[in-house]
């Protein structure tokens, strides 16, 4: 492998352009690559403009590497797409939990397979587009991931899969950028992409309209059940578990004379558990598919602060390594809430990312046992 | 990436220069349109009349049996549809083999959304259809038969002289999609018993955008394009001059200069099929060993992925394809390549090389040196390789 040749997936937005922009810059033999991942057989919706894999994104960012000239390629990974992401995604909903697609995208189709391609035709590195700066450290021999110098686009959350091997394989050079100075950047080498929002949205779910695209996935997903209160009392009919998610108080089509919440989705049940405000904090969670970067395993209880979900805000918490290190119980210093099975605990110590894991429970007792 | 070798003339090919040269004053000076009465018009059409008994030649048709389309997709669905419609009083019932073009299959596909049956005949281990297989499935409601000369992906060469006597005995129509054979082997529609032909411009040094249809004296299919009265009432639009003039220009060249080209093309495969099968372990050719275009290498290479393939030789330069140009957009593999028997995984692995009048022995000697170092990175990255090397070590 060429140590010198990059591949960067490029997603015709502004952060991949430019990424693939200052590779060039540095010197690096840069070949661009954007991952067909999903396709609607429905023309009339292939207008699909969420993030990184519309289709409409292949133009751009052909236009952008022909502007660059580079190599461009598009390259196939609507099978492993399907498998990885849209499978997990389907299923962690019809389990009751919450899943985040981005983090399977990053982990199992950025950092898997695009890599295994980009080795393929002998490209040492690839590069993405992420706000997260790679590292190494001499002191621990290992390579460190460390939060953006821009908190608000700050994206180490999504990347703490992130293993010895592909953290030595990948470049990550917006990390010592601000989205503001990458949009100027953009602006100053002609990019037409310069302007182009922020994509948010999960690409393959319309409108992130998620019950809707279960029930034509999945239709099975979609089977109606109760609500009950937390002492197990019924209070009405649910569309099916898939359209619920922990602390959401709207969209519940009930009227019951107080605000209520979900807290709980019990999927073997087919039950909702609706809670008062104070009912959706917990003080702990109990996490799995743990990793660790700045090393292998944790064996003794570790300060951190954690984040769960990738827009809350990060508490200070202390992580306790259970059952020989394959989870950990999250304590945070103050209740936290809706912490959300399916999602992920990101645990960091300053500027780095320690590790995380997916969220299994919340710590304290689940509502509803005797149903 | 210095040196830059073309390698997939079946996806399409450059214009000659006296193929340019003859098409350049219809673009300016002589930009009349052939339906017009005053001279610009007339000068257009008589020069279009002129190409087409230069296309009528090469395949040994009349002029009055040559119809200008906008290339081999409309000429394949233009036969196929227009003998369906035409004949669906008589019958619903249209022969095809599973390794034909998209532009058949899919035309196949939507007629049998419509009510038509369509047979999909199947092939051997080479591509090669057999016409026994013809004979027995045709019926009393067999419109159509529509078998390709020779294959645009693996190069064999079907047995269509036999497949027109037997439509022609079975009163059956017989198209076929010429569109890699023109150029490649001696066509001659009579005694093939075709009744109808498609071919296209670009694949042999004309235009794009430009092909035809030969239809047989007293074949009656459905008009496809309605408008104008443009070819005698039967294909409306505006004719494309220029690439008309275009494709007279570069199937009569094709044709003069076919002995030479089928010799220096010959020479090149078997040199560079050869090269690569002596360098490189568990490869395979695809399609016939010696009824195939002269032109066509298809090979497959097991333990490895098609797409990483081509990547890597265009890094270096080379111009190949896997399979044709219209699937390479989505490397789903190749219908042809299922169709001969080809599991999955080696389909995947798979290169067509199709060379051309310009390439050289040098070109295909810097294929064979570099292909075994792209082949052997990407079998050192495949777990089943490592697994099948441990197996022979152990024998």
């Amino acid at each position: 492998m060429d140590k010198n040749r990059v591949v960067v997936g490029m997603s015709g937005g502004v952060d991949s352009s430019v990424t693939a922009y200052l590779l060039k810059q540095q010197g690096y033999d840069v070949i661009g690559v954007t991952m067909q991942v999903w396709q609607d057989d429905d023309p009339e919706r292939q207008r699909l403009e969420g993030g990184c894999c519309s289709l409409y994104a292949v133009d751009d960012a052909r236009r952008v590497a022909q502007m660059l000239d580079i190599p461009y390629y598009v390259m196939n990974f609507k099978d492993v797409f399907r498998r990885k992401v849209i499978d997990y995604f389907i299923d962690e909903y019809t389990k009751g939990r919450t899943p985040n697609p981005c983090l399977a995208c990053n982990r199992y189709i950025k950092f898997e397979e695009l890599m295994r391609r980009a080795h393929a035709i002998g490209a040492y590195y690839i590069a993405t587009g992420h706000y997260a700066k790679i590292e190494y450290d001499e002191h621990l021999r290992r390579f460190i991931l460390k939060r953006s110098i821009d908190d608000k686009k700050d994206q180490s959350y999504v990347l703490y899969t992130f293993t010895q091997y592909q953290l030595e394989h990948t470049l990550m050079p917006l990390g010592s950028y601000t989205k503001t100075e990458v949009r100027e950047i953009a602006r100053k080498i002609g990019l037409t992409v310069a302007d182009k929002p922020d994509s948010q949205e999960i690409c393959f779910v319309e409108d992130d309209d998620y019950g809707r695209f279960l029930a034509e996935q999945r239709p099975d997903a979609a089977k109606e059940g109760y609500f009950v209160d937390t002492a197990g009392h019924v209070l009405g009919k649910h569309k099916g578990i898939a359209f619920y998610t922990i602390g959401q108080r709207k969209g519940l089509g009930l009227s019951l004379g107080k605000p209520m919440y979900v807290v709980d989705v019990d999927a073997v049940n087919n039950v909702i558990v609706l809670g008062e405000q104070d009912d959706v904090f917990d003080d702990s969670l109990i996490a799995g598919d743990l990793n660790f970067i700045p090393f292998d395993r944790l064996d003794k209880p570790m300060e951190v602060t954690a984040k769960i979900r990738y827009n809350a805000k990060e508490v200070p918490a202390i992580v306790y390594p259970l059952d020989d290190g394959a989870k950990v119980k999250v304590v945070f210093d103050r209740p936290q809430r809706a912490v959300t099975p399916g999602q992920a605990v990101v645990f960091y110590q300053g500027d780095v990312v320690v590790g995380g894991g997916i969220i299994e429970r919340a710590g304290r007792k689940p509502f509803c046992n005797d149903i | 990436m210095d040196r830059k070798i073309y390698m997939d003339h079946a996806a399409t090919t450059y214009v000659k220069p006296e193929v340019l040269d003859e098409m350049l004053p219809y673009f300016t000076d002589k930009f009349g349109n052939p339906s017009s009465i005053y001279f610009y018009g007339r000068e257009a059409k008589e020069a279009i009349e002129m190409a087409r008994e230069k296309v009528a030649a090469a395949i040994g048709a009349e002029p009055s049996e040559i119809y200008f389309t906008s290339g081999g997709t409309e000429s394949d669905n233009w036969a196929i549809k227009g003998a369906a419609f035409a004949g669906k009083k008589k019958g619903n019932h249209i022969i095809t083999s599973a390794i034909e073009h998209h532009a058949v299959l899919h035309t196949c596909q939507y007629l049998e959304k419509l009510g038509f049956e369509i047979t999909y005949l199947p092939v051997d281990q080479y591509g090669l259809i057999n016409p026994d297989d013809v004979r027995r499935t045709i019926t009393d409601k067999t419109l159509l038969i529509s078998i390709m000369t020779a294959n645009n992906e693996i190069g064999t060469i079907e047995p269509i002289s036999e497949i027109g006597k037997i439509a022609r005995e079975q009163g059956v129509y017989f198209h076929t999609d010429a569109v890699q054979a023109i150029g490649s082997m001696d066509i001659d529609v009579k005694s093939l018993n075709v009744d109808m032909l498609s071919l296209s411009g670009h694949k042999f040094y004309g235009p794009k955008g430009i092909g035809s249809l030969y239809i047989k004296k007293g074949v009656k299919i459905d008009q496809f394009m309605h408008g104008g009265a443009q070819e005698r009432n039967r294909r409306a639009s505006t004719e494309n001059v220029p690439g008309i003039i275009g494709l007279g220009k570069a199937i009569e060249l094709a044709t003069a200069t076919m002995p030479q080209r089928r010799e220096h093309l010959t020479r090149l495969r078997d040199r560079l099929i050869k090269g690569i099968m002596d360098k490189i372990p568990f490869v395979r050719l695809n399609g016939h060993p010696t009824e195939r275009l002269p032109g066509n290498a298809n090979l497959s290479f097991e333990f490895i992925e098609g797409e990483s393939m081509l990547l890597s030789l265009d890094l270096k330069g080379v111009a190949a394809s896997s399979g044709s140009a219209c699937t390479s957009g989505s490397l789903d593999p190749s219908h042809v390549l299922l169709a001969i028997g080809l599991p999955h995984e080696i389909a995947h692995g798979s290169l067509r090389l199709t060379l051309g009048d310009d390439n050289t022995e040098e070109d295909v000697d810097y294929v064979i040196e570099i292909l075994p170092d792209i082949v052997e990175r990407l079998r050192q990255m495949s777990p089943l390789f490592a697994e099948r090397e441990g197996e022979l070590k152990n024998v």
